[in-house]
């Protein structure tokens, strides 16, 4: 479905530019871990949580937004393509 | 009194009926249960050895169970010791086994922390969420421990000079070092609190900062001095700002004491000003600066709160005060003074660069400590005694490392550090202690931390990388900080170099990095 890559592009473009800046983008894969591992932390957290929704005017509740399930750039975009339809 | 215990156990008589403590679904203990199981933990760990004088380590989450840990600690003549729960286990074992702990109360989470034990093991009591758990070979459940005779009369120690809690802060040499407060320094603290904020019974406090961050001596301490209540807040809630909002409104919270940052947390992200909720009647907020512009706006929407500046380091508590009256004008630049000294337990001298007093509108230097509010010294460093105290006629002084200034009327208003030493997100780190951790992976071979602003205001990490060979990626450093730091200290952005520029006597040149940083921008 391009509606999911098209959001996995755009939460990459975000995290790169907002929280690795140098960071080449072939090292962010879809399912690099991102909480788990320290990229993000709980501000950055938030952040990411506000951007997704701004940019696709939804709301996200604080359980959709776990630490397990609130950890890769696919598992975000899957929950962001679910919350739009 | 000046005995934390004492003055607990003096509420619980006087208020047995009244919330102690509440979790944030609702479920709260009375003074009357929490004196009665901290008393029977107590009784637990005088079985199991610990004697006045000893320590009790706890690296649990927010819980009940950490409360009736500390207070049980504290029944006993010993000092509690908190470490952060979610920190690597390497963090905790260094805090614990560096003050030789009698008991470690542990989250099952957390039981890493004992592989690896340098000294002989404590006794460990094991706090699982699932309570139909067995315990691990060589420690006990906590729920077990609870169910124990409580301490005899005969066995509670109340002498004020002993050692109430040790609160570890980064330490510049790559380890943290423990801040030793006694009884008699909390108390004096304690007590200034009651003469200032006049708390009640009535009155319903905050409890975001976790317990080994120095900012929960006065949510629980002072809360429980007056019979008032203490309204924990977990890791789950507090970093979730919209969850926090709605705490503090469904709390109808009267005291809240915090960070900035938790307040701009709120405001940015949480939808503070959506909740239709005036505040509490206390806003009180500590451990940095307060960007004017964000605490403008934090006043025009709790409305009914007065707003009270705290400064201080962990080895003094809070040692000035400066009240913020609303309306703060639009055209204010400066940040809120730190204000002027709490009273007779702080006392406070100004020094400049040759060690003479200094006084009068403008002038600035090191800010300097005598009276109750000071510390007791750095466990087991002698060598960071000597460096931060000095004998003046018979007075023990306490160099805070902050330069500062007087405005008229004796206000005084921040300037920096003399040192390396930076706040973010109101935690203290020592810049040196990221450099030790990232010097242990393999490819790095010259590493230089350095401290900026963002546009926001908001400290910000970058770490200056030398490697050897293939530069690892920057995902690789973050994991690697990850793991071997508290998240608080995880450097924001790394930015490689060649090599780190020098200064003429040979040291690392911070100023060029921070300046070509800059440029950079």
């Amino acid at each position: 479905m391009s509606d999911i890559s098209e959001i996995k592009g755009r939460i990459k473009e975000y995290i790169l530019n907002e929280f690795l800046p140098g960071e080449s983008a072939g090292n962010l894969a879809d399912d690099t871990p991102l909480r788990t591992s320290g990229v993000l932390d709980s501000i950055a957290t938030v952040k990411l949580v506000s951007f997704v929704e701004d940019t696709y005017n939804i709301e996200l509740a604080a359980h959709e937004t776990g630490i397990q399930d609130f950890d890769r750039i696919e598992d975000i975009a899957a929950l962001v393509a679910s919350k739009k339809s | 009194m000046e005995h934390l215990a004492s003055t607990f156990e003096a509420t619980a008589a006087a208020y047995p009926n009244r919330p102690a403590v509440y979790m944030p679904n609702g479920s709260f203990l009375t003074y009357a249960q929490l004196n009665d199981q901290a008393s029977r933990l107590a009784g637990f760990f005088r079985a199991a050895g610990v004697v006045a004088g000893d320590r009790v380590g706890l690296t649990l989450p927010k819980s009940f169970e950490a409360v009736i840990t500390l207070l049980a600690a504290l029944k006993c003549g010993a000092a509690y010791v908190p470490s952060d729960w979610a920190a690597p286990d390497a963090r905790g074992r260094a805090i614990m086994s560096d003050c030789a702990v009698k008991v470690l109360v542990l989250h099952r989470q957390c039981m890493g922390i004992l592989e690896e034990w340098p000294v002989q093991l404590p006794t460990v009591l094991i706090v699982d969420d699932d309570h139909g758990a067995e315990a691990a070979p060589g420690t006990q459940l906590f729920s077990r421990a609870i169910e124990s005779d409580a301490i005899e009369a005969k066995d509670l120690d109340r002498d004020p000079n002993r050692l109430s809690y040790i609160l570890y802060t980064s330490g510049s040499t790559g380890t943290p070092k423990g801040v030793k407060i006694s009884h008699r320094t909390a108390m004096s603290f304690v007590d200034w609190c009651s003469r200032t904020f006049e708390p009640t019974s009535e009155d319903r406090f905050s409890s975001h900062a976790p317990f080994h961050f120095d900012l929960s001596i006065l949510d629980l301490h002072v809360a429980w001095k007056h019979g008032a209540s203490v309204h924990l807040i977990p890791d789950s809630v507090g970093k979730s700002p919209k969850e926090l909002v709605q705490f503090a409104v469904a709390h109808d919270i009267t005291i809240w004491y915090s960070t900035p940052s938790t307040l701009n947390f709120m405001t940015q992200f949480g939808g503070l000003e959506k909740a239709g909720w005036t505040g509490p009647r206390l806003a009180l907020f500590a451990g940095e600066v307060f960007p004017i512009k964000h605490l403008r706006r934090l006043t025009e929407i709790w409305t009914r709160a007065r707003w009270f500046n705290l400064y201080g380091p962990t080895e003094t508590n809070v040692c000035t005060y400066h009240e913020v009256i609303p309306p703060i004008p639009a055209e204010a630049t400066e940040p809120p003074p730190i204000g002027k000294p709490c009273g007779s337990h702080t006392i406070a001298m100004v020094r400049d660069a040759d060690g003479h007093p200094v006084s009068g509108a403008g002038a600035e230097g090191s800010l300097w400590f005598t009276g109750d509010c000071v510390f007791q010294g750095y466990w087991k460093r002698p060598n960071e005694d000597a460096r931060v105290f000095e004998n003046i006629e018979g007075q023990r002084w306490y160099d805070t490392g902050d330069v500062v200034r007087y405005e008229a009327d004796g206000v005084m208003v921040y300037v920096g550090r003399r040192d390396r030493m930076v706040k973010r997100t109101g935690y203290r780190i020592e810049l040196g202690e990221i450099e030790s951790a990232l010097y242990k992976h393999q490819r790095i071979s010259k590493v230089a931390a350095v401290a900026i602003r963002d546009v926001e205001e908001a400290v910000k990490i970058v770490a200056c990388c030398v490697s050897e060979g293939e530069r690892p990626s920057i995902i690789e450093m973050k994991k690697f900080s990850h793991d071997n730091l508290p998240a608080y200290m995880v450097p924001d952005s790394f930015s490689w170099r060649d090599d780190l520029p020098l200064t003429s006597t040979g040291k690392t040149d911070y100023q060029k990095l921070l300046h070509d940083l800059a440029e950079k921008r």
